[in-house]
């Protein structure tokens, strides 16, 4: 399972905070969770396959071709404008 | 090391006086502040809203400071973060760091607001005459960051 987490203009425009994803073997990477995303189609393909999209894994700013193993926890958001 | 994420808003004459209590070896202390405007982009601002990551933004920001601490010899680093609802004019953040010298002071201060801008885990939804609209994330701050590697 994969806890993942949305935020900020993410979060209002997929209409989602948070969710677990069924673990999948083909999950090697950050990014093949993310093209599973995308490939709901609709809203998902849009803003997750944003090229300025920002992830972490387990709450760590992350590349997206960051390994994943089942039980990680990961989070989608647009550039941070803190400051 | 302090780092505080707070919805409250702080006082920045009490933390700037702060960064030099009780250590007379600081010689140097510098601070940056940042306030909410209320202009942006070309439309009034009336209030701001700041969304943020719990658990990951204490997180980030500590790594933000210790990795100013690595590079230079800090005496003390103070960084206090607010979120949730604004009105313009007041203070967003404070950033403090002192050393034995001014130069490390001052390039740790730009340092830090510089990381913090592209790192830390944080978003702006401002409330203007045409309704409230997320912030962009803005080229300049990622060339601004780019400077300390």
């Amino acid at each position: 399972m994969i806890e993942v987490h949305y935020f900020a203009r993410y979060r209002e425009a997929l209409q989602c905070e948070s969710e677990r994803v069924e673990w999948q073997e083909s999950f090697a990477q950050l990014n093949d969770l993310r093209a599973y995303l995308i490939s709901r189609g609709g809203v998902w393909a849009e803003v997750l396959g944003e090229r300025n999209l920002m992830c972490a894994r387990n709450e760590e700013l992350c590349m997206p071709d960051e390994p994943l193993v089942d039980g990680d926890q990961v989070a989608f958001f647009p550039t941070v404008t803190g400051g | 090391m302090s780092i505080r994420v707070q919805a409250e808003t702080f006082d920045p004459g009490a933390e700037t006086g702060a960064m030099h209590a009780a250590n007379v070896g600081v010689g140097a202390v510098v601070t940056f502040i940042g306030y909410v405007r209320d202009f942006n982009d070309g439309l009034d601002v009336s209030g701001l809203y700041l969304e943020h990551f719990p658990g990951m933004t204490e997180k980030s920001l500590a790594k933000i400071a210790q990795e100013a601490a690595s590079r230079w010899p800090l005496l003390k680093t103070n960084i206090i973060h607010r979120v949730g609802r604004l009105e313009p004019g007041e203070p967003i953040v404070f950033v403090g760091t002192a050393s034995a010298h001014r130069q490390a002071a001052f390039e740790a201060c730009a340092f830090i607001m510089d990381y913090l801008k592209t790192k830390a885990p944080f978003w702006k939804k401002e409330d203007t005459p045409e309704g409230s609209r997320w912030v962009e994330g803005k080229s300049s701050d990622a060339i601004a960051a780019e400077r300390w590697k």
